[in-house]
């Protein structure tokens, strides 16, 4: 038995490592990115008593028993917990920070019952209890919901008040999508130029691709910023071509931004329709030209067919790249040319709101999986055509 | 891209190739000339005196930074400069290591809001109206002038997020700066700000780093701009530039060294602590980086020029307004998520 099984015993084995970097590198951190989005976990760990004494409240006036359960979990509850909870609450509601500050230095001074209401009078307010309660369960859709501007309420699923990360999204995809479409613009010809020379001026032209790549996007994002800045390089230029009285603003603005990402994206596309082109027979062109098709004809029905597959694998990589740009919109855009990672960042970086970090990138691995999939049976169809 | 470079980390830590255990002291401040000025007067002379190697790093804030550090137990940070809302939020969820005040011996030495059981302050800086006289035609003079794009015409730079940014519009509205944490408790209040901001919203560059602002100001991107008053002036002076400012309506907040909790450093950060809380130390620092230092004792060792730059000479302090931690410390995340969605309105 075993013995028949062993080849496939084998195979098994040379792909363990690479099941293995799958496991460590993609699959466990997409589950701890799942994770963190969806628990909330915070709250019932800080507040085990309230959490039993909350039940089958009326969600009116607290009662004399909640007011003490919570006394005793501030008073058992280690610090980090207790603060973990209360910026998770605070998140919710304003104010929870300076209320618990407050009680917890009023509940460590004695060791008997504390009079809550008696000493900060918003813990009158059901509001403040009824966050607690909300937050209790230990798996929530908020921070789903919240990362497509939904929120719950009393009666399902409803819009939330600010819209913005659906807006930022749509922005992302469409930003992407204009880098894409300005990328296969410049890098068709390119690759084209690059297939008709040889010797040192395709070297050249070889370089003037692979040069910009080697180099540091932060470099590169340093440089725009002094060619775009006022009264700078293209700026001057655009001026005079266009005999404009006034300096062209570039820097901080959306057009800047999209200069840029598609500099830096280009070599993907020219490398990727390069290389579809370089393999294509010689005497195609000239073939179609005696046939007595003109140039324009002999690349529309020839050539561009065959560079199709470089154009759409160069734009699947140069659309996907563009999704998660962070650094070129920070330094080159304006307030409204950031795009979804300047957001995953903010909730990350500067506010600890790591679920709602978590959210944000889920739904964008989500969209980028599905435009994927469009990709997929796009490409099929196509090489079954 | 982001995933390659965790990869490629993660593969050298397997590897032990990873920073070893033993390590330098790390000081993580601002960056920049600021941080610049404090290696020289701070920490080289500490090294000098102890012995202890520092290892330098800077940062642009973020709780979560810190945060993930502590919870993750990966601290390869010791000792950090934070601003005080940051300093109020980690104390309160303990993540800092409480600091030795009976070791370090001048609490009592300390301005209000200065010494905490979690954090020495360092400098008290401002967000102040400042302007390259160089290339402005006239005097602005105090937030009004911020919005006047009739008779300064061009870019004005704040700092990117609601903090500071709510106060200075609501002054600019005509608040007087005493009661602007009151307007800015209401609802209303923040519907002021929001609708203020609106005015000179497409004139706004929003810069994220003390660095940048002074670029932005240094290239005339910007006109004028709320900017921290001791780079400036500090940029002024050693790069010889006509950058002015005014300290009226200034904001203003202290900065505080801090000690992340469960450093394997942690005797060596408090000694660093202790060293940069002493007044013949910190009094050092106001000539190189014209910040107030919220010392009394070395705000008394300095000499009469250097105290008349700062923002706590009387004649300076007039219409000042402190940056109160606590609205910002309960306030941030709605504040914060309703600036954002405000800024990506187009």
């Amino acid at each position: 038995m075993i013995a028949r099984h062993l080849p496939d015993l084998k195979a098994a084995a040379l792909v363990l490592p690479l099941v293995a970097f799958l496991a460590v590198f993609f699959l466990w951190p997409l589950a701890s990115i799942f994770t963190t989005a969806v628990s909330d976990t915070e709250v019932s760990r800080a507040f085990p008593e309230l959490g039993r004494a909350i039940d089958g409240w009326d969600g009116q006036a607290p009662t004399p028993a909640m007011q003490q359960a919570l006394v005793a979990d501030i008073r058992t509850t280690p610090q980090a917990t207790m603060g973990d909870a209360v910026r998770r609450l605070n998140s919710q509601t304003s104010g929870f920070r300076s209320l618990f500050g407050r009680t917890q230095q009023a509940v460590a001074r004695g060791t008997g019952p504390v009079d809550l209401v008696a000493l900060d009078g918003r813990w009158a307010d059901p509001l403040y209890w009824n966050t607690i309660r909300s937050a209790l369960p230990p798996y929530t859709p908020r921070f789903l919901l919240s990362a497509l501007d939904l929120q719950q309420g009393a009666e399902g699923i409803e819009v939330a008040g600010q819209s913005v990360h659906v807006q930022i999204f749509l922005r992302t995809l469409g930003i992407s999508a204009l880098v894409t479409g300005l990328c296969a613009l410049i890098g068709v010809p390119f690759a084209m130029l690059m297939l008709a020379t040889t010797g040192w001026v395709r070297n050249v032209l070889m370089a003037s691709v692979l040069l910009p790549m080697w180099t540091s996007v932060l470099v590169r994002c340093t440089a725009w910023l002094i060619i775009l800045q006022n009264d700078g390089v293209l700026s001057r230029i655009l001026q005079t071509l266009g005999g404009l009285r006034e300096a062209v603003p570039l820097l901080f603005t959306r057009s800047g931004v999209i200069i840029a990402m598609t500099h830096v994206m280009l070599p993907f596309m020219i490398l990727s329709i390069y290389s579809v082109l370089i393999a294509m027979p010689k005497n195609l062109m000239p073939a179609a030209a005696s046939m007595g098709a003109n140039p324009i004809a002999a690349f529309r029905t020839v050539l561009l067919p065959l560079a199709l597959p470089g154009i759409v694998s160069g734009g699947l990589l140069v659309f996907m790249t563009s999704l998660g740009f962070y650094i070129l919109p920070a330094l080159l855009g304006g307030g409204n040319d950031q795009l979804i990672s300047s957001f995953v960042a903010e909730y990350a970086i500067r506010q600890a709101n790591w679920p709602l970090a978590s959210a944000l990138g889920l739904i964008l691995l989500i969209v980028t999986v599905v435009i994927f999939a469009l990709y997929q049976r796009l490409s099929t169809r196509m090489a079954g055509a | 891209m982001t995933f390659r470079g965790l990869a490629l980390g993660a593969v050298v830590l397997a590897l032990g190739l990873g920073p070893a255990a033993a390590r330098d002291l790390t000081v993580v401040g601002w960056g920049g000339a600021g941080q610049a000025a404090q290696a020289d007067i701070l920490f080289a002379p500490f090294t000098a005196q102890t012995g202890l190697a520092l290892q330098q790093e800077s940062w642009g804030g973020g709780y979560g930074i810190i945060k993930a550090k502590v919870d993750t137990g990966d601290i390869n940070w010791d000792v950090v400069q934070v601003e005080a809302d940051e300093l109020e939020l980690g104390c309160a969820d303990g993540i800092y290591e409480p600091l030795d005040w009976d070791a370090i011996g001048t609490r009592d030495q300390f301005a209000e809001g200065g010494a905490s059981d979690c954090g020495s302050g360092t400098l008290t800086w401002a967000f102040a109206l400042s302007w390259d006289a160089d290339k402005l035609e006239g005097t602005p003079t105090s937030w009004a002038d911020l919005w006047d794009t009739e008779r300064f015409p061009g870019k004005r730079g704040l700092r990117k997020g609601a903090k500071g940014s709510l106060e200075i519009a609501l002054m600019a509205d005509g608040v007087p700066a005493a009661e602007v944490y009151e307007v800015l408790a209401t609802p209303e209040g923040v519907d002021r700000a929001f609708a203020k901001l609106d005015e000179i919203k497409s004139d706004v560059v929003w810069w994220e780093s003390g660095a940048q602002v002074l670029q932005l100001l240094g290239a005339g991107e910007v006109v004028m701009t709320a900017a921290y008053d001791g780079r400036l002036k500090m940029a002024a002076r050693d790069e010889k530039r006509d950058f002015r400012l005014t300290f009226n309506q200034a904001l203003y907040a202290t900065d505080s060294w801090v000690i992340l909790k469960g450093t394997p450093m942690k005797e060596e950060a408090m000694q660093l602590v202790s060293y940069m809380s002493q007044p013949e130390n910190l009094s050092k620092m106001p000539a190189v980086l014209p910040y107030g230092v919220p010392n009394t004792e070395a705000m008394a060792m300095l000499t009469p020029a250097a105290a008349s730059e700062l923002l706590t000479a009387p004649e300076n302090f007039g219409s000042a307004l402190a940056i109160d931690t606590w609205f910002w410390v309960d306030n941030i995340e709605a504040l914060s998520a309703r600036f954002n969605a405000w800024l990506a309105q187009s």
